[in-house]
């Protein structure tokens, strides 16, 4: 999965036009109940970004509101510029009562691909996903790591210059796991920047430039990895790290 | 997999409309809203025929009842009728909706009842009698209750027998003739009927033929003509055929040849012209 | 009483017969019940699938009202086609009435409202799985209809199966739009009323087994395909 088809230097250039992603005074209510607390933030560049936290913190909330998936009570999420092309993977991968090969070329034909195109360019997604012996099978009877493969391979044919992962491997066994993070990390070769969440450290370690924590619905901290990892700005970022940081 | 699905649902569509709109290509044939009792005594399994080969017009029976048959035709949804209901039919002929009536025909009603006759009206003299037995032992009878040609028929005569019906004993049903029939077969219930239906209701269980031969049960059938100034999309000149054929000789030979069980059901009284 | 004894007997003969007068009523039947279901579903599943997908006013309403259609009486429905392709109605000069067209139009208008709403139902549960995936791809609300449609092709085939067993079922729409026409409008349920009223009971019975044994091979044949495709494809 590392033979790239474009080179990362190229796709590196192209990753500064993408637009930033600016939160203004952000939050999310429902019933009374406050799930996010005004937020500010500005997601930019061709940075991975892991969002942290423990459960309930407002990981998946914060990506669905920058996705456009939900809009926010209060506040604006917005792009300085052109919207960008987006994809998203979910923790458990939606895809459509189809073949796998269909699941692709349908989401080729929504993006306006001619129809002469989508078989070949489907294939080829499922060849770079190792997913080439699977073309034919039904995609709701595949494992949870293929099905998770495929949701990465028709974001990859939407070629996205921003990918959004919602815990995209909490579900996995360590050889699927290791399968989407290399994805992603071929994504980001690729100039697309990665916003995704997770709540495995060892994880982010492996994967983050720069890191999110998220307590409470509120923004703890928006540290460049290494500096997180060596030393953690707030207490809570330091008390997570210890794994103490509890919901 | 999508494709095939598809192209076979629009075959099969096309396929039905073309068959469907097949049972409407021959425009060579009149609606005729006709009574229960001349449908399902197969009279007109006899006649038609006889007339289609005659003059190569088909005709399609709606059969329903006598009053519903007028109403049809007050609408202009038929092209010619032939009911059972004189007064109604001279009425229709007075409001202008039928341009020409004529008796075409005549059977006549008859009592049914269980073999065991409570009321005794086997004994009866006329039926007006037979009715007042009837109600004066308050046995069970059911009504057709439909406004048909024979329900008009016996609320005359309960008229004349001085009777008013009503009581638990006095079941309306609001049924065509057969439904009737069966009814009155399971529940040991007087009824009146015209004698084409129940020569060939098969039902009968302990139901049996009680009382006849009385003037008052003449039972008289008109055919009758809609007028073209009032409807003048309907066939007329097809409908002209058929009333003639209908009082002419042959078809008048017709009326008089069909048989069931060797008996003669319906008797043509045509006046010619 | 011989009559129960003798349905089955009479139901034999008929089937074994191949009674051309039978074949004519059985063709029609499944003709005009089958059109029918084909015209009500092309229009029921995308009105179904656009009220699951479309928030608007009055849509309440509408939804009750297709729930409560489903229980219409098909005397009334029959009445109602009736009224409107009658000479003296406002669809009269088509010259419907008592053609199989009026019974097909009679039954569409009985089975729309069961289709529609059952495809509501299914499509607003598989737009709920599906919702955030369809809108991260960019799916218009247009698009999706036909997208959740093939989707949830596996449970619109029992919805469509409903719709058709109400519309051969039924006998009072087609009795009064049809007029029980022998040879151009007579269909088994009508046939089965008429030879009920003739007191031949065993014949209508007999019909009537018959009818039941073509609703069993529709439904059997249907769900044969279904299921096929079902396990073919998860």
């Amino acid at each position: 999965m590392n033979d790239m088809l474009h080179p990362a230097t190229a796709a590196m250039t192209a990753a500064d036009d993408i637009a930033p992603l600016t939160f203004e005074a952000v939050s999310v209510t429902l019933r009374d109940q406050v799930l996010l607390h005004p937020l500010t933030l500005t997601l930019d560049g061709c940075h991975r970004t892991l969002v942290m936290g423990p459960n309930g913190a407002g990981k998946s909330l914060l990506l669905r509101l920058a996705h456009g998936l939900l809009a926010p009570s209060a506040g604006r999420v917005h792009w300085e510029g052109t919207t960008p092309r987006q994809a998203m993977a979910f923790q458990r991968p939606v895809l459509l009562r189809r073949t796998a090969l269909d699941n692709l070329t349908y989401a080729l034909a929504v993006t306006g691909t001619p129809r002469g195109e989508r078989r070949e360019r489907g294939r080829e997604a499922l060849a770079r996903f190792g997913l080439a012996a699977l073309e034919k099978r039904p995609a709701r009877v595949l494992s949870g790591g293929e099905q998770q493969r495929l949701a990465l391979a028709r974001a990859w044919l939407t070629r996205p210059n921003v990918l959004f992962l919602d815990e995209p491997t909490s579900a996995l066994d360590p050889a699927a796991i290791r399968a989407v993070e290399d994805a992603v990390l071929d994504f980001h070769r690729r100039g697309t920047r990665i916003v995704m969440t997770t709540h495995d450290l060892n994880q982010a370690r492996r994967l983050a430039d720069e890191v999110v924590l998220l307590y409470g619905g509120k923004l703890i901290e928006h540290t460049p990895a290494d500096r997180f990892f060596a030393e953690p700005r707030t207490p809570e970022g330091r008390a997570f790290l210890r794994g103490e940081l509890v919901w | 997999m999508k494709r095939p699905l598809a192209l076979a649902s629009l075959a099969f569509v096309t396929l039905a409309l073309a068959g469907i709109g097949q049972a409407r290509a021959s425009d060579h044939f009149i609606v005729l809203a006709s009574t229960t009792s001349t449908e399902q005594s197969g009279l007109f399994g006899h006649l038609l025929p006889a007339f289609t080969e005659a003059s190569g017009i088909r005709v399609r029976v709606v059969a329903v009842g006598t009053g519903q048959a007028f109403e049809i035709a007050r609408r202009g949804d038929a092209d010619s009728l032939l009911v059972h209901d004189t007064s109604g039919e001279q009425r229709l002929v007075a409001e202008g909706f039928a341009a020409e009536r004529a008796d075409v025909m005549a059977n006549d009603f008859v009592i049914i009842g269980p073999g065991h006759d409570p009321a005794g009206i086997a004994k009866a003299e006329t039926v007006a009698d037979a009715l007042a037995r009837i109600a004066e032992t308050a046995s069970a009878f059911t009504s057709r209750g439909d406004d048909s040609g024979t329900h008009r028929a016996e609320q005359r005569l309960w008229e004349a027998a001085g009777v008013e019906p009503a009581g638990a004993w006095y079941r309306e049903l609001g049924s065509g003739m057969g439904q009737t029939l069966n009814t009155a077969a399971a529940m040991d219930a007087y009824v009146m009927s015209d004698r084409a239906t129940w020569l060939v209701f098969e039902n009968p269980r302990d139901l049996t033929l009680l009382f006849e031969d009385d003037e008052a049960l003449f039972n008289q059938y008109g055919s009758l003509l809609i007028d073209p100034l009032r409807h003048p999309h309907l066939k007329h000149d097809l409908a002209m055929q058929w009333h003639r054929w209908l009082l002419s000789e042959a078809g008048q030979q017709a009326i008089a040849d069909f048989e069931v069980q060797g008996q003669q059901l319906f008797f043509p009284n045509a006046r010619p012209d | 009483m011989p009559t129960d004894a003798n349905a089955f007997q009479t139901a034999l003969a008929l089937i074994l017969g191949m009674d051309p007068v039978l074949l004519g009523i059985v063709a029609l039947s499944l003709q005009v019940s089958l059109t029918a279901v084909l015209v009500a579903a092309l229009l029921a599943l995308p009105l179904g699938a656009a009220l699951a997908l479309w928030r608007f006013p009055g849509r309440g309403a509408i939804i009750v009202a297709l729930n409560a259609l489903m229980g219409l009486p098909p005397v009334v429905a029959g009445l109602t086609v009736y009224l409107l392709l009658s000479r003296a109605g406002p669809l009269g000069q088509f010259g419907l009435l008592f053609t199989p067209t009026a019974m097909v139009i009679a039954q569409v208008i009985l089975i729309l409202p069961i289709i529609a709403a059952l495809t509501r139902q299914q499509i607003e549960e598989l737009h709920g799985e599906y919702r955030d995936q369809l809108q991260s791809l960019g799916v218009s609300r247009p698009r999706m209809i036909p997208t959740l449609l093939w989707d949830a092709r596996f449970s619109l085939l029992t919805v469509i199966l409903a719709g058709f067993g109400r519309a051969s079922a039924e006998v009072g729409a087609v009795m009064i739009v049809g007029g029980n026409i022998d040879g151009v409008t007579r269909v088994m349920t009508t046939a089965i009323v008429l030879e009920t009223s003739k007191g031949n009971l065993p014949l209508a019975l007999g019909l009537g087994l018959v009818l039941l044994g073509l609703v069993l091979l529709v439904n059997a044949a249907a769900h044969l395909v279904g299921e096929t495709a079902r396990r073919r494809l998860g």
